[in-house]
């Protein structure tokens, strides 16, 4: 178990090591920063004397060298738009797109898995035709569009919700119903598909011939072994929407890491942009390493000692 | 005395997109207290699909059945009302199935697997439902029952799988025990093991069992009773002796010819019977096997023989052939 740990850990450092070098190159080719940041006509000295002050004029191989290694240290830099730890900059945003990620994992997943299990336990009937209908189309249907539709429905016409923003219960409403319309289609469909193989197994056969209840096999033996993908899946989308939605929360105005990320791309501001990237990949790994967890509390095959 | 069970014009048909399968046409047998009956046939032969529509364990739809009853304890199965089959199965009727790698449930331990029954229909609590497992696991042969009880399937070898498949379908001590090819996945000598165990089993406590099998040898070494199916209906039933040493159908016939005898192995090519398993969508008329019998007559073709009792051999021995097929075989050069 801990031999698997360390290799796990390791297996991550490496990989936020990647991320946080390739988002290092590529932003350093998008542009200069000193130009967006200093005002419109401002003197060659000034950009010189900021670049200067940024750190910018270095070999680039020196200023990669100088980053990596104050990451290491948990320094990520200064925002250059905001003048403060960039690390804190984008850890501020996170309760926010935790909320939006939270309220959209739970409706998403209990919606998803009673439609789910309607859709496999009324196999053949127009309830499971409804159910597919639906999750095809939920799963089929742009976020992006979906929220504006929302919005002009909801926000503009009705006036129920507030267009965007966040604070209240209301704000959460419109975002919070649409990452859950994605996350419960794609939770119906994959639990329908593997109920329906393990009602196949011999096993839940030998479960009916010991006379147990149609509800003691369901959930035992049938829900018990088709949940195991479902869990997966769920901790991949965990980890998508920690990561902050950046489309769900350009749309609904939603100051969470994913919009800060967007924000600092557009401004260069490259101590942002790598200390979001690099949380990101952390929160992103470290749900997943979860899953791989509960994945041996589920099932003892894979169960290490 | 009553039978345990008797099954009467039992018939089984499945719908499916390619027509109605005719499994199970208008198989009659009973069985008594006691008795081991050995089912055998090759698959598609409706052996297994008789045995699991008897206690609803066929899906419905596209599962039907037909027409027939099956009388269990003089109770009628096949009306029973859904509460009551559960109650049923488990408890008077035990099964036991092939492939005992897919018939455990991966993620329960064995103790779990085996205490469900007993918590289900006598109420046990879990100390309860442990000491018998550890003690049921004990009577099937299983060492160091206590602590194997808290693993899980994969942690067992085949073998000791399907001793913990046995030990779930006697653990309520049923009347009647069902083994649906419970040998055939398993290496010949862990066949040869379980095979003990079950006799060994038997002894002890006694159950009837319905042993379905496509393997004769088996049979012969277990039953008292031989059933040959095949395309859904009994060809012939009797005594093991009498069957194995005077067959009287030629289906029987050729599946003994095909068996392997000790000494004659890579001597005489074994015989095989020509042609193929019949097509179950087509409505059953006359003899299932008469296409591929050398020795069929022109009634077989049109009109099922019935199940009679065969004149010149012991009481029980009942065979479905309009042939003779003794006297065919004697007349005849087919010789294998």
């Amino acid at each position: 178990m801990t031999r698997y740990l360390v290799g796990k850990l390791a297996e991550s450092l490496l990989a936020i090591w990647g991320v946080v070098t390739i988002v290092f190159f590529v932003s350093r080719v998008l542009g200069d920063p000193a130009v967006l940041l200093l005002p419109i006509g401002a003197g060659q000295q000034d950009l010189d004397a900021l670049r200067a002050s940024l750190g910018l004029d270095r070999p680039i191989l020196e200023q990669y060298l100088i980053s990596v290694l104050a990451m290491v240290r948990g320094d990520f830099g200064i925002s250059f738009q905001h003048q403060r730890p960039a690390m804190d900059v984008v850890l501020e945003r996170m309760p926010v797109t935790a909320t939006l990620a939270g309220t959209a994992l739970l409706f998403g997943t209990l919606i998803g898995a009673v439609a789910g299990a309607i859709a496999a336990l009324k196999r053949g009937t127009i309830s499971e035709f409804i159910v597919m209908v639906a999750a095809l189309l939920g799963q089929a249907t742009p976020v992006f569009w979906l929220g504006i539709m929302l919005i002009l429905l909801f926000s503009v016409d009705l006036g129920w919700f507030p267009t965007g923003g966040s604070g209240t219960i209301a704000h959460l409403v419109l975002p919070g119903l649409t990452l859950s319309v994605f996350v419960s289609a794609s939770i119906a469909r994959l639990l329908r598909s593997s109920l329906l193989d393990i009602m196949r197994e011999d096993y839940v056969r030998t479960a009916r011939a010991k006379g147990l209840l149609p509800r003691t096999v369901f959930f035992w033996h049938i829900a018990r072994n088709a949940l195991i993908p479902v869990i997966t899946m769920i901790g991949i989308i965990a980890g998508e929407l920690l990561g902050g939605s950046v489309v769900i929360e350009t749309v609904f105005a939603w100051p969470g890491v994913g919009r800060i990320i967007m924000q600092a791309i557009q401004a260069q501001d490259f101590p942002v942009i790598q200390a979001g990237v690099a949380l990101v990949a952390a929160i992103f790994i470290v749900v997943n390493l979860l899953v791989d967890l509960l994945y041996g509390v589920l099932d003892p095959r894979i169960r290490r000692r | 005395m009553a039978p345990l069970l008797e099954v009467r014009n039992l018939t089984v048909a499945f719908d499916t997109p390619d027509g109605t399968v005719h499994a199970v046409n208008d198989v009659s047998y009973s069985l008594e207290e006691g008795e081991t009956l050995g089912i055998v046939g090759e698959s598609g032969s409706g052996k297994s699909v008789h045995a699991l529509s008897m206690v609803g364990l066929i899906a419905r739809p596209p599962g039907r059945i037909v027409r027939g009853e099956v009388l269990f304890n003089g109770r009628d199965l096949l009306a029973l009302s859904q509460r009551e089959l559960f109650d049923l199965r488990g408890k008077e009727i035990g099964f036991v199935f092939q492939d005992p790698m897919t018939s455990l449930n991966p993620v329960l331990t064995i103790e779990r697997q085996i205490a469900e029954p007993l918590r289900r229909h006598f109420g046990m609590s879990a100390s309860q439902a442990r000491a018998r497992v550890v003690e049921l696991l004990e009577l099937v042969g299983i060492p160091d029952a206590a602590r194997r009880a808290g693993q899980y399937p994969h942690e067992f070898s085949g073998g000791m799988r399907q001793r913990v498949m046995i030990a779930i379908g006697i653990s309520c001590n049923p009347k009647l025990l069902i083994a649906d090819e419970a040998t055939t996945a398993l290496d010949v000598t862990v066949q040869a093991q379980i095979l003990d165990l079950v006799r060994d089993l038997k002894k002890k406590i006694g159950t009837t069992v319905i042993w379905i099998t496509h393997d004769m040898g088996v049979v012969a070494g277990l039953a008292d009773t031989v059933q040959v199916m095949y395309g859904g209906r009994i060809m012939e039933r009797g005594p093991v002796r009498a069957v194995f040493h005077d067959p009287r159908n030629a289906y029987t016939w050729g599946l003994l010819k095909s068996l392997p005898h000790g000494g004659r192995r890579g001597v005489t090519r074994l015989y095989q019977i020509p042609g193929n398993p019949p097509d179950l969508t087509r409505a059953p008329v006359g003899d299932p096997f008469a296409p591929r019998n050398p020795f069929a007559t022109e009634r077989c073709r049109i009109e099922m023989p019935p199940l009679g009792e065969v004149e010149g051999s012991v009481a029980g021995h009942k065979v479905a052939a309009w042939y003779d097929l003794r006297a065919a075989l004697a007349a005849s050069q087919v010789q294998p």
